[in-house]
């Protein structure tokens, strides 16, 4: 099956990591990534830039558009990075998010409309 | 997935199957070897209703009970996938009311407007509840397997935690409805001794199992002639099944005796200690309280502080439990037996009328009539007044 997890995190508490603990976070979580990617376990993914970046675009009724500044529902935690992964089942998918290296984080794990 | 939609199918076959060949043919020799647990359940929940099949009753739950372990014979459902449906049934992925409904409704084989009068919520809740859980068990593919290794603790503690609330839910039942709700109790009894079966090595079932039976043992002695509850220090020990605490002690020990002991071994443990003692007054305080103090390491939750707070108000006196609750007060503002516990402290401590305060509080948070009337009691005895009406 075909999942879909987003990974969310708390950027204060990251920001409150000193630059050498991060970069063995990020260290840790890249061996990671390819060590599953290899297995063809993460099927792609992507870190994202810090939510500070975000821009959220509202479609109106009538084709109107909003332009506004941030993610679309303000949190605690905010959306780091996601990844889709192929394995069997979700117990498999929980196993794996779970085992994930870096800092501690949230993940949502949905599965993917495959047609 | 398709497994678990087999599965599913199979039980209701199993259970028509049976319904249709036992009062023809009679109850096959080995029916556990062939009949899948909701089958069989089903079946048993039709047989109770008939007296003409009460002595085939009995012949059934003993050979199911008598059974060590179940011998496949090519039937279509095997022991192993009793208990892949229950570990679906009680993912974690699933919500607690999902779990519930679902391991009543699929694996004990409960119809849905009798699920829906056990938990008091309209029919087309439940019927919404199992379709939705359904089909995220579907769509998410939850998978229809045990758990194994690191992932098993946790798993097995989803379906306890259902399997106890289930027999909770009939055991303490006292509103309308309440024959249906006990058979709940003694389903869920049966189920666990299942999972015990089925996982001899694990300990935790074991002491769920020896929890339940404990409960079980006492319950004449629990309600009145009425259906009123009646409170363990009120309780007439003579009718305690002395025979069946000792069996179930038994368990309850030797599930002690594979590791370190979790909630349920504790929890069944401090219920030995009461259901051992020959009355209120000669209770083992001393080591009730040292059993919730090692549950509290297990298992460090507000109710457990609560309960341990009342076996140290007999063992130090109310003013050590009163001084020991307060702190809980945050979490447990909304729990109507912290009130009820804090009112009896307080009453026993001289100051009526923050015991009646606090009584009244617990009042207005419970709707079990068997808990409110005790309230109602307690309340209008520090007013003087006779027994409220009834």
């Amino acid at each position: 099956m075909k999942y879909m997890v987003m990974i969310a995190g708390n950027d204060e508490a990251w920001d409150r990591l000193s630059e050498g603990e991060q970069r063995a976070s990020f260290e840790r979580v890249r061996a990671w990534w390819d060590e599953h990617s290899a297995a063809g376990e993460i099927v792609e993914g992507y870190q994202l830039q810090p939510v500070s970046t975000a821009t959220t675009v509202r479609q109106g009724p009538r084709g109107d558009v909003t332009v506004t500044d941030g993610p679309f529902i303000e949190a605690k935690e905010t959306v780091g990075g996601y990844g889709i992964l192929e394995l069997p089942d979700l117990d498999a998918a929980i196993r794996l998010v779970s085992s994930w290296p870096g800092t501690y984080q949230t993940f949502e794990i949905r599965p993917v409309v495959e047609r | 997935m398709g497994d678990w939609e087999v599965a599913e199918e199979l039980v209701q076959e199993a259970a028509v199957s049976a319904l249709e060949h036992w009062p023809r043919d009679g109850v096959p020799r080995n029916p556990g070897a062939w009949l899948m647990t909701a089958a069989r359940r089903r079946a048993i929940d039709t047989l109770r209703r008939d007296a003409r099949f009460r002595d085939r009753l009995s012949v059934l739950a003993e050979e199911a009970n008598g059974m060590e372990r179940p011998i496949a014979t090519g039937g279509p459902l095997e022991a192993d996938d009793r208990l892949r449906l229950i570990f679906t049934c009680c993912h974690p992925a699933l919500s607690r009311e999902a779990q519930v409904a679902l391991t009543l409704r699929t694996v004990l084989g409960i119809e849905t407007p009798a699920v829906a009068r056990a938990f008091l919520v309209p029919e087309a809740t439940i019927a919404q509840r199992l379709v939705r859980a359904k089909r995220k068990i579907r769509d998410a593919g939850i998978p229809y397997r045990v758990p194994e290794g690191s992932e098993l603790p946790e798993r097995l503690e989803q379906v306890l935690a259902v399997l106890y609330l289930v027999f909770n839910e009939g055991y303490l039942a006292s509103g309308g409805e309440v024959v249906e709700r006990r058979a709940l109790a003694a389903d869920a009894e049966w189920l666990t001794s299942l999972v015990v079966r089925l996982m001899p090595d694990e300990g935790e079932p074991l002491g769920l199992l020896g929890l339940m039976r404990l409960h079980l043992a006492r319950a004449e002695a629990r309600f009145g002639p009425d259906g009123s509850l009646i409170l363990l220090p009120q309780q007439d020990r003579s009718r305690w099944d002395r025979e069946a605490i000792a069996a179930a002690e038994e368990l309850v020990e030797r599930a002690g005796r594979m590791g370190r002991r979790g909630p349920y071994q504790l929890q069944a443990a401090i219920v030995a200690a009461h259901a051992t003692s020959p009355s209120y007054a000669a209770t083992d305080w001393a080591r009730i309280v040292a059993l919730y103090d090692e549950l509290l390491e297990v298992q460090p939750m507000a109710v457990v502080a609560l309960n341990r707070a009342v076996a140290l108000a007999e063992y130090q006196g109310p003013g050590a439990a009163l001084a020991a609750i307060e702190p809980l007060t945050g979490r447990l503002d909304g729990y109507h037996l912290f009130h009820a516990t804090r009112g009896e402290l307080l009453r026993r401590l001289g100051r009526a009328e923050e015991a009646r305060a606090a009584d009244q509080r617990a009042l207005s948070l419970t709707e079990n009539p068997g808990e409110r009337r005790i309230l109602e009691e307690r309340l209008a005895a520090s007013r003087g007044d006779p027994r409220p009406r009834s």
